[in-house]
């Protein structure tokens, strides 16, 4: 079936096809020739029982008619609408729409896709402009050699009878200065390179950890069913070895201490055992830690290690975790529920709820407001990241796990919005906003 | 006995072409290159001028310039801040702090000498 045809042009054709004159199958499904000739151009919509007739009589599939294309079509239109609240085009007429005008409508649809693009490349690199500070430092190197150069080059030039000792002395550090900025300036190129392919070279240790996990799927197969006791190092400094994403000490000292962390977890709690119970379970973190006996931060990080074919009807899970500063050091992306690359993301998130009330576990409905919105639940909990002393305070972390609500009543129930971090957050109205958002209107 | 400069700045060849340059200009040079303990240094050493960075390791050029005016032996002290970015919230956070001058990496030599003999007439 060509791409963008609609149902009445394939009840048409395949009308034609079996040689079946316009009024004949009218008078068979119990409409006049002329509503059939208005729904075959599109300028009437069918559906129900019309359908299934005419269907029948043609000897076709009713879905056969009426998916495919059309149907994300006209979800892509029914999309661009919403996103323009203050829009007058009626909703109601979307199909009509796509009907009567089906080049039209096709071009409005891959521009509203295009758009949602653009929004998200200019997401990125806003955010790692304003927030980025890997990126702020090694333009303040950048920009301290390139003064130190032209300082020195200007001393070599100006100063009259300079001695030969100074003179090669600041030859030397001219020469220093030039390689580090050579070095610096190759660096940033690939930095930036990053920004708009998500596998691009990166070099933040937080961003290698990210790009690493991401490599694995977050779940390592070879670490799955060790004992305790058996948990190798030589296995671990074999994956470690093999890590392309893994470019500096600090990013494999990163990864290191997550793949111990998670061969010690995978012997708690195997994930076989956590791939049955969400068979028939719904994945929920603290009835898993209640059955299996293992606290709710393990039992989180155990779903969120599921692949998406193991993972049960829910699919694949998303989490996140902060430390006591907010600061996010685990990150599990899910889509439809984005998280920042850099800065601090929406305070309204649970996960920073959970800080404000330690061991008590939250399970709220969300959805991050914008385009296309989804509804999660989420479930976050405060727990200690480090072990009990007397009179020593415990330091928390806060972990939160992202699970897609799947039923329509889900979808339709009320849930708390909030957003991804204050400066690409469209709502307009937020009592905890830091700082104005670049998606206000006219962008 | 000539002026002394305060050069507080991280990047080592940056503070030696800066030593060179105002030694040669007559000036006393001392230089330090952390933000940690900058204030005291500044007391300690008592210059009648500092050349602070902005970025520096351990603090930053503006919590220390804030300290420098709360502090009664150096709250008028003349201070020329450098600094990497030349936006004007950063300029505008240099005056509201008090500095006397802000100047913008990358600088020529001839500029950081016209700023200092304006702020510290020889």
């Amino acid at each position: 079936m060509p791409q963008g045809q609609l149902t009445g042009t394939r009840i048409r054709e395949k009308r034609i096809a079996k040689r079946v004159r316009q009024a004949d199958l009218a008078l068979r499904v119990g409409i006049s020739a002329s509503y059939l000739n208005l729904i075959e151009h599109n300028k009437r919509r069918i559906g129900g029982k019309l359908l299934v007739a005419i269907a029948a009589e043609l000897g076709a599939e009713p879905a056969a008619l009426s998916e495919g294309a059309e149907a994300a079509l006209i979800s892509s239109l029914r999309a661009a609408r919403v996103a323009f609240k203050g829009s007058s085009a009626d909703l109601e007429r979307t199909e009509e729409f796509a009907g009567r005008f089906p080049g039209w409508a096709d071009v409005l649809a891959r521009a509203h896709d295009r758009v949602g693009q653009l929004e998200h490349t200019v997401e990125t690199l806003t955010d790692r402009l304003t927030h980025d500070p890997h990126l702020a430092a090694t333009l303040h190197d950048v920009i301290s050699m390139v003064t130190a150069i032209r300082s020195t080059a200007g001393i070599l030039a100006e100063t009259r009878g300079l001695e030969p000792e100074w003179r090669d002395r600041f030859h030397r550090n001219i020469n220093e200065d030039a390689e580090r900025l050579a070095q610096r300036s190759q660096a940033l190129v690939a930095y930036l390179d990053g920004a708009g392919e998500s596998t691009a070279d990166v070099a933040a240790p937080q961003d290698e950890l990210d790009s690493f996990l991401a490599a694995l799927d977050w779940h390592v197969p070879a670490l799955e069913g060790l004992k305790p006791k058996d948990v190798a190092q030589d296995i671990i400094a074999q994956i470690l070895a093999q890590a392309q994403p893994l470019q500096s000490e600090a990013g494999r000292f990163l990864a290191r201490e997550w793949l111990q962390s998670y061969a010690l977890e995978a012997a708690e709690l195997p994930l076989q055992q956590v791939q049955d119970w969400v068979q028939d379970n719904a994945p929920d973190p603290v009835q898993l830690a209640a059955h299996f006996g293992v606290s709710v931060p393990v039992a989180m990080r155990r779903l969120a290690a599921l692949p998406e074919a193991q993972a049960g009807p829910h699919g694949a899970m998303g989490m996140v975790s902060c430390d006591a500063s907010g600061t996010l050091v685990f990150r599990k992306p899910l889509e439809g529920f984005a998280l920042p690359r850099f800065g601090a993301a929406c305070p309204l998130w649970p996960l920073f709820a959970a800080l404000s009330q330690p061991h008590v576990p939250l399970r709220r409905l969300v959805r991050q407001v914008g385009r296309d919105a989804q509804q999660f639940w989420a479930f976050a909990l405060a727990a200690p990241a480090t072990s009990v002393g007397y009179n020593t305070p415990p330091v928390f972390q806060a972990h939160m796990l992202l699970v897609p609500a799947l039923s329509q009543a889900e979808q339709n129930a009320k849930a708390q919005d909030m957003g991804v971090s204050c400066r690409i957050c469209p709502a307009s109205r937020c009592a905890v906003r830091r700082e104005p958002s670049i998606l206000a209107d006219g962008f | 006995m000539g002026k002394r400069v305060l050069v507080i700045e991280d990047e080592p060849n940056i503070i030696e072409a800066i030593n060179f340059i105002l030694s040669r200009d007559g000036w006393g040079v001392d230089t330090h290159s952390n933000g940690h303990d900058a204030v005291d240094v500044v007391l300690a050493k008592a210059p009648n001028l500092v050349i602070l960075d902005v970025m520096l390791p351990g603090r930053s050029g503006y919590d220390i310039l804030k300290d420098l005016r709360a502090h009664p032996q150096t709250a008028q002290l003349p201070v020329l801040m450098l600094t990497a970015r030349g936006q004007n919230k950063d300029r505008d956070m240099a005056q509201r702090l008090g500095a006397s001058r802000f100047m913008t990496k990358p600088f020529s030599n001839a500029e950081v000498l016209e700023a200092l003999r304006s702020l510290v007439p020889q």
